[in-house]
């Protein structure tokens, strides 16, 4: 059953050439534009100096395309064998950092590999989308329909969200148990297993308030985040300055270097989390939506690849990278709109920093490589025996 | 196989392609919460958060109008302005706090308090703000400073104003003092620039009665700063409306030679009147203090010091010092005979003691003076003479004639702190004692002695009123503010008072028997020089009660008495005696005898104040003010 191992073309019958003439352009485009405005927005948060932060970024985003490129030729059938190994070493170094990095490196948690710093909980973003489209790749609908064979996945969702919830960091554990459900849903799990889910999660929540799992200072910005006047000077500045920033953009912004809140330092982290806010107080509303209709392109890009794709192996693994991205986007700037609570999530592709950008393009690498060989099956093993 | 293979994976297809979409739309519904986000805050909110962005980014400093001028009435400064220069250090631009501070130390020496308080400043002070190193420096200490700049990183130089008194402390009482607002003025006062650390305001005298004249406006800088507070540049200035400048009344130099003249005594006051314009020549208090240090602020010691020194240098003796007016009241009581129907030419006989029922009201002079009438009575001070003048006159007569002169109640002076004095009638003993009057009170209020109380502002004016022929003159400080707000720049009119011209020269001629008469009570002190000579009236006020006891053992003398409780010595006078234009009160507080003490000092001043004739040299000598020193 299942042996589609090589069937019809399978990736290795396309050629180097064909696959590079597969290149969707007009992705890269797409991302390329956000780029761009994202270096616009870094020469404007020095000041109008290119070398504080802008020129490293492009070198970032060079690499990035080079990655993104270099993954997009793989084969799938490569990509869903390594998907379980790449997913155990990224739990691995997660499990490294939470406890070597609890004593060794004070509360760091990344590894220092000299040209970068690997965050494992980045690493584990990507593989979790692998690894969760391979094992559901494997099952066919009826089969998930049986609830023990949730429990694998479930764990593989769980496990290192909660170890990232433990670091802490609110924001990507809740990217990962959100991009897990995601890819859980599309999968077809039953309805009424989420329905139970929501109900156990709020359950977990008021409980894990209650218990002291959460540090004082996320109670903090979740309360600030319920009433940030309460607290002007305190946890809430950042949110009402961000707010006060964004609002005063007015229609059309203040311009480039002339966000007075951005540049006089009244908005924090104007070059990282909170960069959509300076955005919106130099280019306006006008420079917001162009923002926020490029995401959505991309994310309709990666959802039309998932739907033209054969393999479910394929579409699954374009569906995560994309949610992936549209948590990102979507989490970075519902925050600084003080719509949800700050969790420091960067804006990917535009705030500064290599870590976030170098998630989003290893994922277009992937959405890349599903999109050229979005004809070939994948085999349901890849062992290949059957 | 196949088949269910296919099945299998169509169903599987469908199944992502519609959750697919069902999680698509939940994205757009998403995206879409997040444009309408954006457009709330932006469009709908965004006046608000402009303003609010505003609000973060522009500071307002309120900016400091330079303090109206205070001068006398030729011009000369009395109260000025002057640059003072400060030295600041700016703790980020130096990379050595502490090196800093030694080498400015080798320039202009720091004393250890001076560095102590330095560095503390810089503990509150963020890097870019300025903390004070030196106030206060001179022209040559700037002058170094400026040269070693190179050496001093992070310092500089700030120029500041501050208040100066050329006079110091002669001029104390009259100006007052400006010092930095207490709760209470901030409590009552809406201006911001009372709300501006440095700021001063008018504290006392004319700085305090003209504070709102003299302080102008406040001007306004916008500065664009950031979250830290550095200013990044400045968008808009309004500069504040200068203090208007107060011409007063005084000649300097009158006030100066009165102020050291009297100084030759404990205490005392001195006043000089225009008698036709009521013009304020000089308002002497002694002693006095120094406003600078009220300028710098006061310690606990100072403080305690000043208020506990029985010379009272912080009371302004010549407005708020009551005494009781002794002889010099007499004056009072011989109009209010006359206007009772005593006739100048009526004589009393004084043996030395008057009786009244069981009393016995003595004369000064023991032996008596024999047959007296009113213009002897004067000359002589005999105060038989006028317990029998009292007596016909009646208490309330003599009160009413008093009020007419302006004893009793204020002046109505613009200067804070000037008191009433006492003028008592049967109506008051009725109303604070709750007792009838009695005839022995009569007699002894007629001799000034008693309940009465003047200041030798009123007695000034009394004097004024006598020499004028009768017009209600008023005292006054102040002739123009340069705002406009008030130009007295043309000589008042007065209401005259109903008095016959005749009563007043009876007592004119009383008074000038007391000094060119001879042997009048202050021939000793009469001016000799032709033109200028003075009449007046001496009085010697007890501040203590003689018993019949000691008066049997005899009356104890001044100079073996503690000095509060010697004699007061009052002398007015008026000059010249025929032609009256200047009037002068003089008060040495516990002196001794009026013509021994205090007619000479009188004397004196008259003199001086008839060789300047302030009130016929042009007072408009506007040219040079401000350039005066």
């Amino acid at each position: 059953m299942g042996i589609e191992l090589h069937s019809v073309g399978s990736a290795p019958g396309l050629r180097m050439t064909q696959r590079i003439r597969q290149i969707p352009w007009s992705l890269v485009i797409l991302i390329a534009m956000v780029a761009s405005i994202g270096f616009a927005m870094l020469y404007s948060a020095a000041g109008g100096n290119a070398d504080q932060w802008m020129n490293k970024q492009m070198v970032r985003f060079a690499a990035g395309v080079c990655i993104m490129l270099a993954i997009g030729m793989v084969d799938l059938q490569r990509l869903a064998k390594i998907a379980y190994p790449l997913y155990a070493v990224a739990f691995v170094l997660l499990v490294y950092v939470e406890f070597l990095g609890e004593i060794g490196m004070g509360a760091q948690r990344w590894i220092d590999l000299k040209f970068f710093q690997l965050q494992p909980s980045e690493l584990m973003k990507v593989s979790l989308c692998l690894v969760l489209a391979r094992y559901f790749h494997g099952l066919t609908y009826e089969e998930i329909g049986r609830p023990w064979v949730l429990i694998v996945p479930t764990l593989l969702v769980v496990l290192p969200a909660g170890l990232v919830l433990k670091q802490p960091d609110l924001g990507t554990a809740g990217m990962l148990l959100l991009a897990g459900a995601g890819i859980f849903f599309v999968a077809g799990v039953r309805w009424w297993k989420f329905a139970i889910v929501f109900a156990l999660g709020i359950a977990g929540s008021v409980g894990a308030w209650n218990s002291g799992f959460l540090h004082d200072y996320q109670k903090a910005r979740l309360v600030t985040f319920l009433d940030p006047a309460n607290d002007a000077l305190g946890a809430g500045y950042h949110i009402t300055q961000s707010k006060i920033a964004l609002g005063s953009g007015g229609v059309w912004g203040k311009g480039l270097m002339q966000g007075s809140q951005a540049q006089l330092d009244f908005l924090p982290e104007r070059q990282t989390d909170f960069i959509f806010t300076m955005l919106g107080e130099e280019l306006g509303l006008v420079g917001g939506l162009l923002v926020l209709t490029l995401y959505s392109l991309l994310v309709v890009y990666g959802f039309a690849i998932a739907l033209r794709t054969r393999s479910h192996f394929g579409r699954l693994l374009a569906f995560g990278v994309t949610m992936n991205l549209f948590l990102y986007f979507f989490i970075n700037t519902a925050m600084v709109m003080g719509l949800i609570p700050v969790v420091g999530i960067p804006l990917p592709l535009i705030s500064y920093g290599g870590t976030a950008m170098m998630t989003v393009m290893v994922g277009f690498g992937l959405l890349m490589a599903v999109y050229i060989q979005r004809d070939f099956r994948v085999g349901r093993r890849t062992s290949g025996e059957d | 196989m196949g088949r269910i293979k296919q099945q299998q994976q169509q169903s599987q297809q469908k199944v992502f392609s519609r959750r697919l979409a069902i999680l698509g739309g939940l994205k757009v519904a998403m995206v879409a919460t997040l444009a309408g986000r954006l457009y709330y805050l932006q469009v709908i909110e965004g006046e608000k958060y402009r303003l609010l962005s505003d609000e973060n980014r522009i500071n307002h400093r309120i900016l400091f109008p330079p303090r109206g001028l205070i001068v006398d009435r030729f011009g000369i400064p009395l109260a000025t302005n002057s640059p003072s220069y400060r030295a600041i250090l700016v703790a980020e631009q130096t990379p050595n706090l502490q090196a800093t501070l030694e080498a400015f130390s080798a320039i202009v020496p720091l004393s250890e308090r001076d560095i102590a308080r330095a560095m503390k400043e810089r503990q509150h002070t963020q890097d870019f703000k300025p903390i004070t190193v030196k106030d206060d420096l001179n022209w040559d200490d700037v002058n170094a400073v400026e040269l070693n700049l190179p050496d001093l990183p992070g310092i500089s130089i700030e120029i500041d104003q501050k208040r100066v008194y050329p006079f110091g402390g002669i001029t104390a009482h009259i100006l007052g003092y400006v010092a930095v607002p207490n709760e209470k003025d901030i409590e009552n006062d809406t201006d911001p620039l009372l709300r501006q650390p440095g700021f001063r305001v008018g504290k006392n005298g004319l700085e305090r009665q003209y504070d709102s004249p003299l302080r102008g406006s406040a001007g306004e800088s916008q500065l664009e700063v950031n979250s830290f507070g550095r200013v990044i540049r400045e968008l808009a200035r309004q500069e504040g409306q200068p203090g208007g400048d107060l011409v007063t009344t005084l000649d300097v130099g009158l006030h100066q030679f009165a102020h050291q003249r009297i100084s030759s005594e404990m205490a005392g006051a001195a006043v000089v009147m225009d008698v036709y314009t009521g013009d304020l020549l000089a308002l002497v208090s002694t002693p006095s203090y120094d406003p600078t240090a009220f300028y710098r602020g006061l310690t606990t010691d100072e403080w305690q010091e000043l208020s506990n020194d029985i010379y009272g240098p912080l009371t302004n003796k010549a407005v708020a010092g009551q005494y009781a007016p002794g002889s010099t009241f007499k004056m009072m009581t011989a109009l209010a005979g006359l206007r009772a129907g005593v006739s100048p030419d009526d004589r009393v006989y004084c043996s030395g003691v008057t009786v009244l029922g069981s009393a016995r009201f003595h004369c000064w002079k023991r032996e008596g003076h024999g047959s007296q009438d009113m213009a002897l009575g004067i000359k002589n001070s005999c105060d038989c003479y006028f317990y029998e003048i009292a007596r016909r006159a009646g208490i309330d007569k003599i009160a009413e004639t008093a009020r007419m002169f302006g004893l009793g109640s204020a002046e109505g002076l613009d200067l804070p702190g000037e008191k009433p004095g006492l003028i008592p009638d049967t109506t008051w003993k009725k109303a604070y004692f709750g007792d009838v009057w009695h005839p022995g009170e009569t007699l002894v209020a007629g001799i000034g002695q008693g309940f009465i109380t003047a200041t030798p502002l009123q007695l000034c004016v009394m004097t004024v009123r006598i020499a004028n022929g009768g017009y209600a003159v008023k005292p006054r400080l102040v002739r123009r503010i340069s705002d406009g707000s008030q130009n007295d720049e043309g000589n008042p009119v007065f209401p005259g008072i109903e008095v016959p011209e005749d009563y007043l020269k009876v007592l004119r001629n009383g008074m000038d028997l007391v000094t060119n008469g001879d042997r009048g009570t202050a021939y000793r002190s009469r001016i000799d020089i032709p033109g200028m000579e003075m009449a007046g009236k001496t009085g010697t006020s007890q501040v203590r009660r003689i018993t019949m006891a000691e008066r049997a053992r005899g009356v104890i003398k001044n100079e073996n008495l503690p000095w509060n409780q010697r004699d007061n010595a009052l002398f007015v006078a008026f000059a010249p005696v025929h032609a009256p234009r200047y009037a002068c009160c003089v008060v040495v507080e516990h002196g001794g005898g009026g013509s021994a003490v205090a007619a000479p000092i009188a004397r004196d001043i008259l003199i001086e104040c008839q060789r300047r004739d302030p009130s016929r040299r042009n007072p408009n000598a506007e040219g040079g003010r401000r350039e005066m020193p």
